[in-house]
């Protein structure tokens, strides 16, 4: 593990992978990098992670590492595990491989980028001390690829631990910096609130709601803004400043109800009741399901109701107590669905997986009725990591069941092999012992053939290289030899002369020709060096593909039966954790609901009230009319 | 000044109903909790997943017969690509289908296993079908030699030009 964090260290200058939003691009060589980032661009991790992980392990177990070209790009991919890892949500490992880097000795660099990314963990864990002491750690030159990042997320952890000063100081710097233009003001504009500077915060805010900008989010932050700084000013009641602000935000978006409510109560709390209709008027036909909708469903009858209007009042109370009832059936069913299990059935969804804008698309799901009041609820932190980890415990599930059933196949597989060579084994292992004797006592005379030639290099003998009718030949000559040895006649003399001119030819033409003869005795020997090569690569053919069927059913059994047992204790710990926090979320909606139930009860109690009133109001107001005629 | 007082009174009444609690509160240290526990099991089933990978390999492609395309698209080339078949020695082994998704991370330096098989080995004859947009489609092949160690291709793709195919192979 040591070994895999300091060769982290080594890399992430040239790798540049300590990408804050994204993982780094490849710009991969080596396949097997390449495929990891094939998997993680496509958001897979666990898939990304696991490949490189299997890379990892098999190079770390090469004897000689260094001459496999994945050893250049070895940083890189170290790297980059830590970084899947941390998409992956497993911030506890990511964060061990941080701190690792951070404490190595590494280049200022690489430490201060390690320990930014240290301190984006532990800002989105909601670890405010402990992200303060991780950016604290950043000492000297910043690279400058995360410089303005580094800053704006300082900026951010000073204001949750309540260093609003300092965040000022900073934000004031970036808040016309490009790309944080809208988000620096508007922190700026906050920390400013929360450093008491109430008047400096209502001028920055109001900048920040001006932001020039036609892309989604710099219009949301805006809007954001505006609609921050119109209930603060309606809150001091100020409410002329605040319908201002809350008029600025946009008719559409995710803050036009709240914008449309409150700038209702803004003229209302001004006393121009009619002027309250308009906006109320327009958002009492959205969605009755969300919140400001509802309220504007008492704000209506509450102008008419100011405007005399006792009877139209009456009405559209009674209008309201007809929608809150509907909405209290609706709220109990969807606490009954939830607790049905249809919720986590719904989240688990293929279709909301591989959306985006799943919270939305799940709203429009006509079978899923509990997930239309959740947004709020959806849109919270804490439920987002407990849905993504519900959602990753499903994934977890499925793999592990498939896993179970590629177990039994791999056993099978093993068992048909098994069954095939066994008894076709002992019979070519006998006929290859044989052929491998005589293949031996080949190759040890073809090497003494060698050994003798490379002798006559340095002595040479002629004898050696003589020809078989040269070898019968003289050993017919030495046994006439033998015959005429002790003859001492006149033809034995004749017959000595004779053999020793033949001996004498055969001798002058084996030296005389040796040379020649030991150049074409290197060559055959080369020759049948191109035989023995073809001769030793079939035998290594076959000893290897006599090792693959051994081993295509060998050694497997230990293996799977203990891959078996740790997917089934994995299985069994999955359901649980899917249990667990499948409760858990379960407990949250539940509770979001429970909250909207009693806030529709004490809507419908107001209502009834100001019904009673309103009919009241209208009767004598009828009477006084009537009293007036006569 | 009523109207204000009224309004106070009624974001007071709403703030109350907020307030009112619920029977089962889910505590921040809980959810801390579990999630600490999920990572945990992400980390043991990762580690079977590799152990899996590894026993898949050696089960099913030993090195001495194993053969793996992967397909990549050359730096800056961004082209549709809608579908890719893959014949080796006249017999089709891989037809695949490209998401967006994919074809977005190819595009970024992704590459892909296309393929992952046996072979004996000798000279072996890879057949290649990119089938592009519009249905129009191009074929380039390449002859490999599987040798005792794993045969790894790679096959390089760009955007079809005039007169050339622009499919490159690189055996590894």
């Amino acid at each position: 593990m040591v070994r895999r964090y300091l060769a982290l260290l080594v890399v992430c200058a040239g790798a540049g992978a300590w990408a804050a939003t994204e993982p780094a691009k490849g710009n991969a060589r080596d396949l097997y990098l390449g495929e990891a980032f094939f998997y993680a661009q496509q958001g897979e991790y666990f898939d990304a992670i696991s490949r490189l992980d299997v890379e990892l392990s098999q190079f770390y177990r090469l004897d000689e590492p260094n001459l496999d070209p994945f050893h250049i790009q070895l940083g890189h991919a170290e790297f980059s595990v830590g970084d899947f890892e941390l998409y992956y949500r497993m911030h506890k490992r990511a964060g061990r491989a941080m701190k690792a880097v951070i404490e190595g000795n590494v280049s200022p660099g690489i430490r201060n980028e390690a320990a930014y990314r240290l301190a984006r963990i532990y800002y989105e864990k909601s670890q405010p001390e402990n992200a303060l002491h991780a950016i604290e750690r950043i000492a000297g030159k910043v690279p400058e690829r995360i410089r303005d990042e580094e800053r704006f997320l300082r900026a951010q952890i000073y204001m949750v631990n309540g260093r609003f000063a300092d965040a000022v100081e900073i934000l004031e710097d970036m808040r016309d910096m490009r790309g944080f233009r809208g988000f620096a003001g508007y922190n700026l504009g906050m920390a400013l609130f929360l450093q008491g500077k109430e008047k400096a915060g209502i001028a920055q805010l109001d900048r920040a709601g001006q932001v020039k900008g036609d892309d989604e989010p710099t219009q949301a932050i805006r809007d954001k803004a505006n609609l921050v700084l119109g209930y603060r000013l309606l809150e001091a009641e100020k409410p002329e400043q605040a319908r201002q602000y809350l008029d600025r935000v946009r008719m559409v978006g995710p803050f036009s109800d709240k914008a449309l409510l409150g700038s209702g109560w803004a003229d209302v709390a001004l006393g121009r009741f009619d002027r309250a209709l308009v906006p109320w008027s327009i958002l009492v036909k959205r969605n009755p399901t969300d919140k400001a909708v509802q309220e504007s469903m008492l704000g209506v009858p509450y102008s008419y109701a100011q405007l005399d209007l006792h009877g139209r009042a009456a009405l559209m109370y009674g209008e309201a107590l007809e929608a809150f009832g509907k909405e209290l059936v609706r709220v109990n069913a969807s606490i009954e669905s939830v607790r049905n299990g249809n919720f986590l059935a719904a989240l688990v969804r293929e279709e909301v997986k591989q959306d985006k804008n799943w919270a939305i698309k799940l709203r429009e799901l006509e079978d899923t009725p509990e997930t239309w009041y959740l947004t709020r609820l959806m849109a919270s932190n804490d439920f987002q990591s407990s849905l993504r980890n519900y959602q990753d415990l499903e994934d977890l599930r499925k793999r592990l069941k498939a896993w179970e059933e590629y177990l039994n196949a791999y056993e099978q597989i093993i068992e048909l092999r098994r069954r095939y060579y066994e008894p076709l084994l002992p019979d070519l292992d006998k006929r290859f012992r044989a052929l491998d004797s005589r293949i031996r006592l080949r190759l040890e005379q073809r090497q003494s053939l060698a050994d003798r030639l490379h002798h006559m290099l340095v002595s040479p003998r002629p004898d050696f290289l003589a020809t078989a009718d040269e070898r019968i030949a003289l050993s017919d000559i030495a046994a006439q030899e033998e015959l005429y040895r002790n003859d001492s006649s006149a033809s034995a003399e004749a017959a000595r002369r004779r053999i020793a001119r033949l001996k004498g030819v055969i001798h002058w033409d084996i030296h005389t020709n040796y040379d020649q003869r030991l150049t074409d005795t290197y060559k055959n020997l080369k020759a049948l060096d191109k035989e023995v090569a073809r001769l030793q690569q079939i035998y290594d053919g076959y000893i290897r593909t006599r090792q693959a069927a051994t081993q295509s059913y060998q050694g497997y059994d230990a293996q799977l039966t203990r891959t078996r047992v740790r997917v089934r204790e994995a299985s069994t710990q999955v359901a649980t954790l899917m249990a667990r926090q499948g409760r858990m979320i379960e407990m949250m909606a539940i509770n979001e609901f429970e909250q909207r139930r009693k806030r529709i009860e004490q809507y419908q109690v107001k209502a009834r009230f100001a019904m009673a009133e309103s009919y009241d109001r209208a009767l004598k107001s009828q009477q006084g009319a009537r009293e007036a005629e006569q | 000044m009523r109207s204000v007082t009224r309004v106070v009174c009624f974001g007071i009444f709403v703030l109350l109903v907020a307030a009112a609690g619920s029977a089962e509160e889910v505590s921040r240290e809980q959810i801390k909790g579990l999630d600490e526990q999920v990572q945990d099991i992400k980390a043991d089933v990762l580690a079977i997943s590799s152990e899996l990978m590894q026993l898949e390999e050696k089960l099913l492609y030993p090195s001495n017969t194993q053969v793996s395309l992967f397909v990549s698209f050359a730096p800056g080339e961004d082209f549709r690509l809608d579908a890719v078949d893959v014949a080796i020695d006249g017999e089709v082994v891989s037809h695949h289908l490209y998401t967006h998704k994919e074809l977005e991370a190819l595009k970024n330096g992704g590459v892909q296993r296309l393929y992952t098989g046996n072979v004996r080995a000798g000279e072996h004859t890879l057949e290649l079908t990119l089938i592009e947009k519009a249905g129009s489609s191009r074929k380039a092949s390449h002859t490999f030699t599987k040798e005792a160690g794993p045969r790894l291709v790679e096959i390089v793709l760009s955007a079809p030009g005039l007169g050339s195919n622009r499919v490159q192979f690189k055996d590894r």
